[in-house]
């Protein structure tokens, strides 16, 4: 029987310092993907350019300039983004795993000294990496198009999603184990989830113009913290947002990696 | 190296709980060779998941590497090798990568890591390849890929689940040359799943039959195949002298059973003899002496299947469990 007391037990036997330390070479690992063929990352610096010159004008023109609280339609769309980047990203992490769950490949990584945080952490932030180079690059490429950039908000924006990231990718990470040698089970949950939350927390479209029942339904969700607290920061400022954010990433957190922890361990049994 | 206390598993499957495991003590020593022997299903591997902390026992102890395997589990790890019946190597990644991503696993410096992964690529016979992705290798060279990397971190106790299934010969010989050369120079202790008799019987000092999910012999082969099975006897004689060796073969046999049948004025009789080889001289000699002479005589020495055969009332390859 796995108590939440057994659970934090195994969240602290293997210490932080060990965590970090197997962490990284888990991050490592995974990296030399996208490394050794650096042409998949090209393409993904390109989807949110197409997705931002594609979308943004359209946006302006349809919702109209007060919407967005006075701001010009880049500085408020721009973080929106970069926030639905980390989303399909971190989201995805689950469905890299399924294809080592079908091979022998987890199971020798499991056999394998790392602590179980590790592995789940590792894998997240190497979805979370390339939004880095995306995030900055968007920022720099609108910054001709009236783009106010400030580079440490931006910055410290990226690692409030790095924290969000990694509670949804172990999140992600519980899933396909639980929808093991049934993947289209986890295609449909993902998906299934992903829209209505995004949706729900103003990242396309403000929320503000929507009916007060969606206001009300995106109080409860997570990202929308998270979307206001990109907002505020790649606007220059820190604020009441922003330690919401930062907040709601750290809950998204401990609650995906003590769900996935005892997904792994129930496992075991 | 191992030692166990009544390890017991039991899985809950649609409602019904099934008895994988039942209470099974294990001992073994620095350096021994050691296969478990069994049907499919027969608990074998649940056994040697529970040996290598990839399932929690439901009940009773396990002792491996010096370190309990339900306290510290990670401790356990880092101190064994695992080659799982399944490919380990990632299917984008490359060879090289991998081994070497094993080795900082297990705690090597990246200096370490990466002469040991050569070694290891060249004893396999995969120096050409290191920088192929693993998709694009054959089963054999993905098996040899296993192997180097359950061997990346030189551990001093080996577990491999099931190592040549689906094996050409070639390769299985292959694969037997690079874990006997490992063992002679580091003395490592290997324990190892099999359903293939041979296997287990010429690879093996010691070989433990399981049958569901209880171990019912543990020896040497040799001693299990003399101990339990005996030779298989076939002498032909004249059918008008058959009478008078019957009762002499039904006394050689100890108890055992006697076939007989006839075809074109001979009686073939076919017995268990134990230490047959000894044996058998002596017995042709009394023959003779009978009035019997035999026109024709085959030995065979026993294999494991009819250890198991004996064991259990069922064909080990027919045989699986439940």
């Amino acid at each position: 029987m796995m108590s939440v007391q057994t659970t934090l037990d195994v969240l602290k036997k293997p210490g932080l310092g060990q965590v970090l330390h197997d962490t990284r070479f888990v991050f490592w690992r995974e990296m030399l993907l996208p490394l050794r063929d650096p042409f998949s990352l090209v393409f993904s610096l390109l989807q949110p350019l197409v997705f931002l010159g594609l979308f943004g004008p359209l946006l302006g023109a349809a919702v109209g300039a007060p919407a967005f609280g006075g701001q010009s339609t880049l500085q408020w769309f721009l973080p929106g983004v970069v926030v639905m980047i980390a989303l399909f990203g971190t989201s995805m992490t689950g469905s890299n795993l399924q294809y080592e769950l079908m091979t022998g490949s987890y199971e020798r990584i499991l056999a394998t000294p790392l602590s179980r945080s590790s592995l789940m952490i590792g894998r997240a932030l190497k979805e979370w990496a390339p939004l880095v180079v995306q995030g900055l690059l968007i920022a720099l490429v609108c910054i001709p198009f009236g783009f106010v950039f400030y580079p440490l908000h931006v910055l410290f924006g990226l690692v409030i999603l790095g924290i969000f990231g990694i509670g949804l990718g172990a999140l992600s990470y519980a899933l396909a184990l639980v929808s093991q040698s049934k993947e289209w089970i986890f295609w449909g949950v993902q998906q299934t989830l992903l829209f209505p939350l995004m949706i729900l927390s103003g990242i396309m479209l403000p929320i503000e113009a929507g009916p007060d029942w969606m206001k009300t339904a995106s109080l409860f969700n997570p990202l929308t913290y998270l979307v206001n607290a990109e907002r505020e920061l790649f606007a220059g400022s820190v604020g009441t947002d922003t330690l919401l954010g930062l907040l709601a990433a750290s809950v998204t957190t401990a609650v995906g990696l003590v769900i996935g922890i005892r997904t792994i361990n129930r496992n075991l049994n | 190296m191992i030692h166990t206390d009544k390890l017991t598993k039991t899985f809950v499957v649609k409602k019904e709980t099934v008895e994988a495991v039942k209470g099974v003590d294990i001992d073994v020593a620095p350096g021994e060779l050691v296969a478990f022997l069994g049907p499919n299903g027969a608990g074998k591997s649940t056994t040697l998941r529970m040996l290598t902390t990839l399932l929690r026992p439901t009940s009773g102890t396990a002792t491996v590497a010096g370190v309990d395997v339900a306290a510290d589990p990670a401790g356990v790890r880092a101190r064994i090798g695992y080659i799982g019946q399944g490919n380990g190597g990632g299917h984008s990644f490359r060879v090289i990568d991998e081994l070497v991503m094993q080795g900082r696993f297990y705690g090597m410096n990246s200096t370490d890591a990466a002469a040991r992964a050569q070694e290891l690529l060249k004893s396999l016979d995969l120096a050409d390849l290191a920088k192929r992705t693993v998709i694009k290798l054959s089963g054999g060279q993905r098996r040899r890929m296993d192997v180097a990397l359950g061997l990346m971190h030189s551990p001093r106790l080996l577990f491999l689940d099931e190592p040549s299934t689906g094996m050409d010969p070639q390769n299985r010989a292959n694969l037997w040359e690079h874990i006997m050369r490992m063992r002679a120079e580091h003395g490592t202790t290997i324990v190892l799943t099999t359903h293939y008799m041979d296997e287990a019987d010429s690879m093996s000092e010691r070989v433990i039959v399981i049958d569901h999910g209880q171990i019912i012999a543990d020896d040497t082969a040799a001693r299990l195949k003399s101990n339990l099975a005996g030779d298989l006897l076939a002498v032909e004689v004249a059918a008008d002298s058959a009478s008078g060796v019957r009762g002499l073969l039904g006394r050689a046999a100890a108890g055992g059973e006697v076939n007989e049948n006839s075809y074109d004025g001979v009686v073939r009789f076919r017995l268990r003899l134990t230490e047959g080889a000894r044996l058998a001289p002596a017995l042709l000699q009394q023959m003779n002496d009978a009035g019997a002479p035999a026109q024709s005589l085959e030995l065979k020495p026993p294999t494991l299947d009819d250890v198991f055969l004996e064991l259990t009332g069922r064909n080990l390859r027919e045989g699986a469990a439940r």
